[in-house]
């Protein structure tokens, strides 16, 4: 009968470990279960990425649909090659859709917001975003409206 | 020496030590097969070392220790497991487990080495309490056993496997007269029952004399004697008379060696 | 040069004990496992390590989620994020302080219980007394030990995060008034399942591998008097404290070091 108490609250335990173990997965870290139809990468240059990093969101219409993955130097350009994992349900960003790097909050992170275009023909797999705008970095900003002061 | 016809446990050349101190050199021992022989010798001696030497615990510097013409020492792990399964070791403090009953306790060894079914093993583990005494306390935890109780059950699980050999290590101290008594009987009556070889530690000298049939004396890593209980009481040499007769002072001294009395005593300015 | 020769002899001793205690727990846990025989002991260890740790993780997950939570506030309010709270709150429990302070708790509950109850059972000969009758008590004492603190530790670890961040959302939504949409979608967006909540079970699998070593080998090489065993209680729940934090540090670096 002890034997028999034990192997319940032993059973118990483990069980409350996985339940706790699904909780961080479902409530703390937003995991969803929806299986997803895999991923597709895409891809955008940018004339200044300012503090995009890696694992940044990719939102649309401030949904997220994505990930960056890598950040290179495009050689060729010499501008910003910046790597993007869309999940395999938004088959629908049209060849013309356009990317630009944005801000959450005044201070906060940075991240690359899709908007869609007109066109008929999406983007598949290693297509590149043509139309791209980058991260407004405080310095110009300030320079630019201290250099138009100055010339009125 | 009718005794040594039939030898068990043969020990050639034993060396043992432990740090920088030797426990023994060079010693050689037989011990008779289906008799009692008593290791004796003052405490700190490593009575209990030689006994876990044999059960192959410690391993020896040099010398070999054979059982039915099996190197101990030179035995892998699971040999020397199979050979401990023909052994039963009594030791000092019962060793019982504590968080088993006494029943299961006595099962224990059963249940590791044999597939009986339960009611069979109930039925070995029962017989072995009624031969200690016990079967009535069979559901009792080892807790709640006096010291004599403990040591009987213990001597229940160190035969519940029937064993050919039966160390017994320091079975009298500690004990009431009664529990002393008690165990005595037992060991010569089991012994003599069930056939098999027994081998005490002891320096209890009168319960050890009255049953064993051959006895070791060591001292400083040696055998220093060695005969019938008899034939120790007629010994002229000073060392096992002292021992055997328990006289304070002798050749084992009563005082640890220590400088000059007098001139400690003066010296001692400052403390 | 005394001293010299005093700190030589030091390392070797600290070496061979280390070479001491790898052979344990190789022996312990490669040399022929027989998972029948060990099942219900395993049970009942998991019993004695992880259930009976339960409330001292509950009760200390829910304190240090409550604290975090107002800490967090305090801090964040002052540049008008306390919206972050619960990022803040979820993200140092789940990297940080389910594993290390589980860990931590555990080489005080559990490891030094295992230390001691080991070491009685070497001074009382129940150890020897098992060589005796033919069982190695390499397998029938120490691996189920070992076994149950490396599972339950874990486990521990995950109950820990999830009290705490429960403790976190009940000062901060029910008590400070952050909304609580916001609560969840910021910790939701900034957590992330894989590399946030895995690396911090991965690390209390170490953890739990690393207590449960040190306290089940400081048991059975322990000298078996009460002193000595006294003394490798202590020595358990020092060494395995010590070595949860620089283990730590060494995890924390190689997991979210790269930026």
């Amino acid at each position: 009968m002890r034997m028999r108490v034990l192997e319940i609250s032993v059973g118990a335990f483990i069980l409350a470990g996985i339940l706790a173990l699904i909780g961080l997965a479902l409530n703390v870290s937003g995991l969803t279960m929806s299986t997803s139809n895999g991923s597709y990468t895409v891809y955008a240059r940018f004339e200044n990425i300012g503090g995009l990093t890696p694992r940044a969101k990719v939102t649309m219409s401030g949904v997220t649909i994505g990930k960056v993955t890598q950040i290179d130097l495009d050689t060729d350009e010499l501008v910003a090659k910046v790597a993007m994992e869309i999940d395999g349900n938004v088959d629908f960003l049209s060849i013309d859709s356009s990317a630009a790097i944005l801000t959450a909050g005044l201070l906060g992170e940075q991240y690359i917001g899709v908007t869609v275009g007109a066109e008929e023909e999406y983007l598949k797999n290693g297509d590149f975003i043509e139309d791209t705008q980058s991260a407004l970095v405080l310095e110009e900003l300030i320079g630019k409206f201290l250099f138009n002061e100055a010339s009125e | 020496m009718n005794y040594f016809d039939d030898v068990v446990i043969d020990i050639q050349q034993l060396s043992f030590s432990r740090g920088e101190r030797a426990i023994y050199s060079s010693i050689d021992l037989k011990i008779p097969r289906g008799k009692i022989t008593a290791i004796m010798g003052p405490s700190g001696t490593g009575k209990t070392t030689l006994l876990k030497l044999i059960g192959g615990q410690l391993k020896p510097d040099s010398g070999s220790i054979l059982i039915d013409n099996q190197n101990i020492p030179t035995l892998s792990r699971s040999e020397l497991f199979s050979v401990r399964e023909r052994m039963g070791m009594l030791f000092q403090s019962g060793a019982l487990f504590t968080d088993m009953s006494v029943f299961e306790n006595v099962a224990f060894p059963i249940r590791v080495h044999t597939d009986l079914p339960n009611d069979m093993i109930r039925d070995i583990v029962l017989m072995k309490l009624q031969a200690v005494g016990l079967r009535g306390a069979h559901d009792l935890m080892p807790s709640e056993l006096s010291g004599g109780m403990a040591r009987r059950v213990a001597l229940a699980r160190a035969i519940s496997l029937d064993p050919d050999i039966v160390m017994y290590d320091e079975p009298f101290t500690g004990q009431d007269p009664i529990a002393m008594g008690v165990l005595v009987n037992l060991i010569r009556h089991l012994n003599d029952s069930l056939g098999h070889t027994s081998i005490i530690v002891s320096h209890d000298i009168q319960e050890t004399l009255g049953i064993a049939d051959y006895i070791y004396l060591i001292a400083d890593a040696s055998v220093i004697a060695h005969g019938t209980p008899e034939e120790l009481q007629s010994v002229e040499s000073p060392q096992v008379k002292q021992f055997m007769h328990g006289l304070p002072d002798g050749p084992v001294p009563f005082h640890f060696p220590a400088p000059d009395y007098g001139a400690d005593l003066l010296s001692g300015e400052g403390r | 040069m005394d001293k010299l020769a005093l700190l030589g002899r030091h390392g070797l001793d600290r070496l061979a004990a280390f070479g001491r205690s790898s052979m344990i727990l190789f022996q312990a846990l490669v040399a022929k496992p027989q998972p029948l025989m060990m099942f219900p002991l395993l049970v009942q260890q998991i019993y004695f390590v992880g259930v009976l740790s339960l409330i001292i993780i509950v009760v200390s997950g829910l304190f240090i989620g409550m604290v975090l939570g107002l800490q967090g506030y305090t801090i964040l309010v002052d540049y008008g994020s306390e919206q972050a709270v619960g990022q803040m709150v979820a993200l140092s429990l789940v990297r940080e302080l389910a594993p290390v302070v589980t860990a931590l708790l555990f080489a005080g509950r559990a490891g030094s219980a295992l230390t001691a109850e080991i070491g009685l059972m070497k001074a009382t000969e129940q150890l020897s007394s098992l060589e005796m009758i033919g069982v190695d008590p390499l397998r029938r004492i120490i691996a189920p030990r070992f076994w149950a603190g490396f599972i339950c530790l874990p486990i521990l670890s995950a109950i820990f995060a999830i009290v705490g961040v429960y403790g976190g959302a009940l000062v901060s939504i029910d008590w400070l008034g952050i909304y609580d949409g916001s609560f969840w979608a910021n910790m939701q967006n900034s957590v992330n399942f894989y590399e946030d909540v895995m690396n911090g079970l991965v690390k209390a699998v170490v953890f739990g591998f690393v207590v449960t070593w040190i306290a089940v080998f400081q048991g059975y090489d322990c000298i078996p008097t009460s002193e000595g065993i006294s003394q490798a209680t202590t020595k358990t729940v020092v060494y395995s404290s010590l070595a949860v934090l620089g283990l730590d540090f060494i995890l924390t670096a190689v997991m979210f070091g790269e930026v």
